[in-house]
């Protein structure tokens, strides 16, 4: 009954503190643990197993000087920058497009959205498979009498990377599309009512009024899909294998090769720090912005 | 397709002046070409796994098959080799099977109830916890997998799968939390209050007022986690083991094989049959896969 | 005198803030006490904390005579009623009513015999299988009460019950529930921004402001005697007429704007001269005049009138203040007219400037 005094404040809400101590458990162990571990790590000489011989940047100095590292920055570069662009612009007109009381909406939108539903290593064969050179797309295109047509992505040390670009716009724009319907849908109606009330073509509404309303949903898909691109490795592995040669190759490949298959560990350690710092240069400012509005409120 | 308009009852964006104008007429065209543009490969995969090889040869990539088979269906089920097994992809089947279910169970309870607690049952500190879960959830995977393989190591799960369960689930905690968090925090607090009044305990209050009132938040993270897990490919290739591969390693393996004559209709029927849980929970749920992604991410 | 809740030195801060500054309240028993006040002042922080809902910083609180500060709310002898209702949308109404006496263990019968009880005196029998997403708002609240009710406890607890209600229905159940009271005799401690709740309701109404109870008196002496300048503009609708000013001649009179009001016949403390003083006066305890008479009128000029039915508002301007004074329908003037207004003095209030306390 009657508590006589202050119970320790310790044991208040015992079973929640016990129920959290997963989560708790998680984000301390394996997000920061393992990812400082991850850092102090790449400072080693370490090559199949860690050992605790320090060698200052000596990994990251071999890291920048290796063509193949070059490569797979230079190629994540291209990709990401390519893929964000055409994910956000395709992905907003098709949104703005679907919000016009189109019919058949929901048809539109499950066919947009169901290459998300895949996984990259389908995603990967499905595309190798139509931009195969020999029996894909190209041969289709000619047995049409059209002779001299073009089409050999794959086999290019300078197109391959375009061959991953189709197919990862393919998977990922639907989602774009959709936080992007999500946030129009969230767009007070009588802003509409308004600017038709002024007399401002649709165009222009949405340029100068809808897009800027919209800051907080691009802000979050901007975070959402730079981060994943970060990622970029399932579909290397299936369209390409980061070939031909090392034409296709991305760091997320690069930093699994030496952990695996070439056990070189301290390569890989530098090679998936250079990722960490790459998202948190990501998502530390949007954190901050976030932050910044909420204290602001 | 005919083009055909009525009037909207509630419109969202600028209500078109006539029924057929040529604007309307752009953006149904535009519409129509990108959902080509999506649909091809489905066609393409589809197509190409009910011909026989000699017709892929000879044909184009597009055109439906002349002779109908599904040979390679059942070559691709039970005889495809990976490596030196050749079981065919049902083995993968099973597999990815056995680590789903597992994963999603335990990542949806443990989810459930820490999101639970974080909305309900603030305490000092487990906000913070939460931030860097959630921060957690954002850093590549590359940079967690050799120490994590260090763990299950000294468990001495790795390459089995409780080790790929394992990561399954400490990988699906952020996204699931986050969603679990924010329904419950939609919940009127009052409810919770009433309940306390009511002398329901933290298990009580979860159990009889909250579960019951929750089945859509669950549902979505079902869907989320089953499509997540089953997609996966890094996860199985580290941790399950050469004989736990999931669908989707042996998919790759089938597909990439360095060595024999390249069966393209094997493999796209491959393909569609490792695509085909996560394309049919996509199609039965629908509205409820948007309403998951939506919700995961929108408000992250 | 018995005192059903005793709240002695109560302190919570959230943070740097704090919310209940050390708070005393004493109920006694079958009081039905209103917490008054603007959003934010604390009143349903000091329920909440009566509840066991929230844990104080500082203090202790007694219910019944016993030291509940630290018990759970289920130990406590409350029932509690919230502004959303909070009905658990997958349990029946049968179910709502019953789900904390189930939580008690207590047997079958008796849960039964209760709910009875409660369905009867709220007259929710038929409802009693039905869930509560079928319900009218109306219905709801009345189940939201008999959930208090089934648990037999001695002090009712209300968070603004009626605030999601119609303006129709919301009149409804208050008298209801103050035919509750009058049949149940239990303790009762309403939160409420409403003042005509808190009127029509209390047996005493503490108004709140900042975490601090302002005043803590029967209705009729808030309203007549407000303890300072906040409670004397918070209660009554339109708000008092505050006219600022200074009291001369050792408190016999007071100076407006040069005209000059006798205090001759107010009901309160001794005046005294002050160089910065407010004068009180409510809408309706002004007339509206032609003629003027000295030491007793303010002149002042008809702006505009708004008629209600049977009154009138009718705001004026006397000098740079804006003044609003109810008249009967039939007696408002016309826009633009030079008046006066008497005073009635008896039931004015004269306010200190500095400390804002009634004279």
């Amino acid at each position: 009954m009657a508590h006589a005094g202050k119970p320790n404040p310790l044991f208040r809400n015992l079973t929640a503190k016990v129920a959290t101590l997963p989560m708790v458990v998680t984000a301390l162990v394996v997000f920061v643990g393992c990812s400082l571990w991850t850092v102090v790590y790449s400072f080693t000489a370490s090559r199949s197993l860690p050992v605790n011989d320090f060698v200052g940047f000596k990994q990251y100095d071999r890291l920048f000087s290796t063509s193949r590292w070059d490569q797979a920055v230079g190629n994540l570069l291209i990709y990401g920058i390519l893929a964000l662009i055409i994910s956000f612009v395709v992905g907003f007109v098709l949104a703005a497009f679907l919000d016009q009381k189109i019919r058949w909406e929901d048809t539109f939108r499950t066919i947009y959205l169901y290459p998300f539903a895949l996984s990259f290593i389908v995603t990967g064969v499905v595309w190798q498979w139509i931009l195969d050179p020999g029996l894909g797309l190209q041969s289709a295109v000619r047995s049409l009498g059209w002779d001299s047509f073009t089409f050999n992505l794959i086999a290019s040390p300078k197109t391959v990377i375009y061959a991953l670009l189709i197919a990862g716009i393919w998977q990922g724009t639907g989602f774009v599309m959709v936080l992007m319907l999500a946030g129009l849908r969230g767009i007070d109606e009588d802003i509409w009512k308004a600017a038709r009330v002024d007399g401002i073509p649709a165009w222009k509404t949405y340029l100068m009024i809808i897009v800027p309303m919209m800051r907080g949903v691009m802000v979050t898909a901007l975070v959402i899909v730079a981060s994943g691109i970060v990622r970029l490795y399932d579909l290397v592995v299936a369209l390409t294998d980061g070939g031909p040669g090392f034409a296709s190759d991305v760091p997320a490949k690069y930093v699994f090769d030496h952990l695996f298959a070439r056990a070189n560990l301290g390569q890989a350690l530098a090679g998936s720090t250079m990722m960490l710092l790459s998202v948190l240069i990501i998502v530390v400012p949007w954190a901050y912005l976030e932050f910044g509005r909420k204290k602001g409120r | 397709m005919t083009v055909q308009l009525k009037t909207a009852q509630n419109p969202r964006g600028p209500r078109p002046r006539r029924i057929l104008n040529p604007t309307r007429l752009m953006i149904y065209g535009v519409l129509i070409v990108a959902a080509l543009y999506y649909i091809m490969p489905l066609w393409v995969m589809v197509m190409t796994s009910l011909k026989g090889m000699p017709e892929i040869r000879l044909g184009n990539i597009f055109s439906p098959p002349m002779e109908v088979t599904f040979e390679a269906w059942g070559k691709a089920w039970n005889t495809a080799c990976t490596g030196l097994q050749c079981e065919g992809l049902k083995v993968g089947f099973w597999n990815s099977v056995q680590i789903t279910v597992p994963s999603v169970v335990i990542s949806i309870i443990i989810a459930s109830v820490s999101g639970y607690a974080l909305s309900f049952w603030k305490f000092k500190g487990s906000e913070t916890y939460f931030t860097i879960l959630i921060f957690g959830s954002f850093i590549p995977y590359q940079v967690m997998l050799f120490p994590l393989v260090m763990i299950c190591r000294e468990l001495g799960i790795y390459g089995t799968l409780s080790a790929v369960i394992l990561v399954h689930t400490i990988f699906g905690m952020p996204i699931l939390t986050l969603l679990f968090r924010n329904y419950f925090a939609s919940l009127p607090e009052e409810l919770f209050k009433a309940a306390r009044v009511d002398g329901a305990g933290f298990w009580g209050i979860f159990f009889k007022v909250l579960v019951p009132m929750s089945t859509p938040i669950f549902v979505v993270a079902v869907i989320l986690q089953v499509t997540g897990i089953w997609n996966d490919f890094l996860f199985g290739v580290v941790f399950a083991g050469t004989k736990n591969w999931p669908m989707t390693v042996q998919l790759n393996n089938i597909v990439n094989a360095t060595q024999g004559v390249k069966e393209y209709n094997l493999n796209m029927a491959a393909t569609i049959l490792t695509g085909l849980v996560p394309l049919t929970i996509y199609f039965i749920s629908g509205k409820l896969f948007v309403r998951g992604i939506a919700a995961g991410a929108v408000k992250g | 005198m018995t005192y059903s809740i005793q709240v002695k030195d109560l302190t919570l801060n959230f943070g740097a803030v704090s919310v209940l500054k050390t708070m005393n309240l004493d109920v006694t028993e079958g009081e039905f006490i209103v917490l008054l006040g603007p959003s934010g002042c604390g009143k349903s922080t000091l329920l909440n904390c009566l509840a066991g809902l929230l844990e104080p910083s500082d203090g202790e609180i007694w219910i019944k005579g016993k030291n509940v500060t630290w018990a759970e709310p289920n130990e406590r002898g409350i029932g509690m009623v919230f502004q959303s209702y909070a009905l658990y949308p997958q349990m029946t109404v049968r179910g709502n009513l019953s789900f904390g006496l189930r939580n008690a263990r207590m047997p079958k019968g008796e849960i039964d015999k209760r709910v009875a009880r409660a369905s009867e005196i709220l007259q929710i029998g038929p409802l009693l299988d039905r869930k509560p997403g079928a319900l009218s708002g109306g219905q709801r609240q009345r189940v939201a009460i008999g959930r208090a009710l089934v648990r037999d406890v001695d002090v009712f607890l209300f968070d603004e019950p009626l605030s999601n209600l119609d303006a129709k229905l919301r009149s409804e159940l208050r008298v209801e529930i103050k035919r509750l009271h009058s049949r149940l005799k239990n303790t009762m401690v309403y939160v409420t921004h409403d003042q005509i709740e808190a009127l029509t309701l209390a047996d005493r109404i503490a108004v709140m402001k900042g975490g601090v109870i302002q005043q803590l008196a029967a209705p009729q002496e808030i309203y007549n005697r407000p303890a300072n300048l906040f409670v004397a503009g918070f209660i009554g609708s339109p708000s008092m007429n505050f006219l600022p000013g200074q009291t001369l001649d050792g408190g016999r009179s007071f100076d407006f704007a040069g005209t000059r009001i006798d205090l001759e016949g107010y009901e309160g403390g001794a005046v005294g001269t002050r160089s910065k003083a407010i004068l009180g006066l409510r809408p309706e305890h002004l007339l509206i005049q032609t003629q003027p008479e000295p030491g007793r009128t303010i002149p002042a000029t008809v702006e505009i009138d708004e008629p209600m039915g049977a009154d009138s508002l009718v705001w004026l301007r006397a000098g740079d203040l804006a003044m609003s004074v109810r008249v009967p329908v039939e007696q408002r003037p016309q826009p633009g007219q030079a008046v006066h207004l008497r005073v009635d003095i008896r039931h004015a209030s004269v306010f200190d400037s500095e400390t804002e306390a009634r004279v």
